[in-house]
């Protein structure tokens, strides 16, 4: 029988290993595994790099895992907001690393790493700093950066509903870097705020095929007070 | 010139007078900050599909109070709302509308225009700034439209259209039309065309003002 449902976020983390880049889904707080980080900050891995859309809000999920200085390295599209003073700080004492991908180009070298594309050429960012000494191509009469995929060992994501063969629905903009980071890492682990039989989940409605995950586990959100609504 | 009788369009002023310029049935996509404030003044009998980088396409107006839900926000992560008929979608269907040039419209503030229509709008480039791009690049080559919204002059009174942007360019020629406090005026191939002025302002007087050289605006036939 196939079963990725695994009993609890420390049970789902364990494996993690120094040094390993892992994909951690959400934009903003709005899906971010805030459960499965705390998992990871406790199972204590480190020198990780960690792919993203922002560097952590506040002082909890991605921005507790910085503070705990487990994070050699950043791959994300927009580390600076009001509340990102734990990266922030980090950064100007260059205790971090960052490399900053403009969001669709992130999008696009996660989702190729998962659809197995060895690279592809994109408009976005030419003839800016962030294409400095990539290779170009005219094509077409229109400018083209090359960029490469990017992969990871882990990612971890939220999703609203999943079920043992891992499949899953989303909620709302929650789903935002879910999908493609679940199809572009080697074990991908999902929480979910429940599990329902086989069968349950409408197949015309599933978002991510279980085939792009590899664990599953409830966590229970119910007894947490709701997540402030994050400032700009 | 009399500085006196010049009526600056205040920041609402601006936003209503970019939202006159969005037709009916355009999907658009505003971005942080200033051009937020556009979809306040899109007429109610207009139909716009507003689209978020964060994966909603169809985004309504923010959501009364204590209705706000943690998991439905746009690209400022504010709480919003979804229209009936609104869609969500994962980030590389986001930055496909985009880049695929099936966003007619996208609204930007900017540090810098330049006179070709290159757009500066991500980074001072100062020593000490934490650098920050999220999707402005994917809008500034993808969107069909870029339309900018900034103040004309810094607040040492510096023009911010420039013949070359001395800020990090954001793209390169891919500004279609500025909304200033002070004019409308449109990037062509043969240069700035002033399509408007406030109240108050002469094309010479805007010129003075202006890093570079301006085109009247074009008779009326």
């Amino acid at each position: 029988m196939i079963d990725k449902t695994v009993s609890t976020a420390a049970a789902a983390v364990a494996d993690v290993h120094d040094g390993a880049t892992i994909m951690i889904g959400g934009f903003g707080a709005a899906g971010m595994p805030a459960e499965l980080i705390d998992a990871l900050i406790a199972q204590g891995a480190r020198d990780l790099t960690i792919v993203g859309n922002n560097a952590g809000n506040g002082e909890i999920g991605l921005a507790a895992l910085l503070k705990a200085r487990r994070v050699r390295k950043i791959i994300c599209s927009f580390p600076r907001q009001v509340d990102s003073q734990v990266f922030d700080g980090l950064y100007r004492a260059a205790e971090i690393e960052l490399e900053l991908v403009p969001q669709g180009n992130l999008a696009e070298r996660i989702r190729a790493a998962g659809a197995g594309i060895g690279a592809f050429f994109t408009p976005t960012g030419y003839g800016t700093l962030l294409a400095e000494g990539k290779e170009t191509r005219t094509i077409g009469g229109r400018d083209y950066v090359l960029e490469y995929p990017i992969h990871a060992d882990f990612a971890l994501i939220k999703a609203e509903r999943g079920d043992r063969w891992g499949n899953l629905v989303y909620r709302k903009t929650a789903r935002n870097f879910g999908p493609i980071m679940a199809s572009a890492a080697k074990c991908s682990i999902a929480q979910v705020r429940a599990i329902v039989p086989l069968g349950a989940l409408d197949p015309e409605a599933i978002v991510t095929p279980g085939i792009f995950v590899r664990r599953v586990v409830a966590v229970d959100v119910a007894d947490k007070a709701p997540r402030r609504a994050a400032a700009p | 010139m009399n500085e006196a009788a010049v009526i600056r369009r205040a920041r609402e002023q601006m936003a209503a007078r970019v939202a006159r310029d969005i037709p009916e049935g355009a999907c658009v996509n505003l971005g942080i900050g200033l051009p937020t404030m556009v979809a306040n003044f899109l007429p109610k009998d207009r139909e716009v599909l507003l689209q978020s980088e964060n994966g909603l396409l169809g985004m309504g107006p923010a959501p009364a109070k204590g209705d706000e839900d943690p998991d439905l926000i746009n690209a400022s992560k504010q709480p919003v709302t979804l229209l009936p008929g609104g869609a969500y979608f994962h980030h590389a269907d986001s930055f496909a509308m985009m880049r695929g040039g099936h966003i007619d419209i996208c609204v930007m503030g900017a540090f810098q225009v330049s006179a070709t229509g290159d757009l500066a709008n991500w980074h001072t480039g100062a020593p000490d700034a934490i650098p920050a791009v999220g999707g402005a690049m994917d809008l500034a080559i993808g969107a069909k439209q870029v339309y900018v919204m900034m103040e004309h002059l810094t607040k040492s009174g510096e023009s911010k259209i420039v013949d070359r942007c001395t800020y990090p360019v954001t793209g390169l020629s891919c500004v279609d039309r500025v909304y200033t406090d002070l004019a409308v005026i449109d990037v062509l191939p043969e240069g700035l065309r002033v399509v408007e002025l406030v109240d108050g302002l002469t094309f010479d007087a805007l010129q003075r003002m202006t890093g570079v050289p301006l085109l009247p605006p074009a008779p009326t036939k």
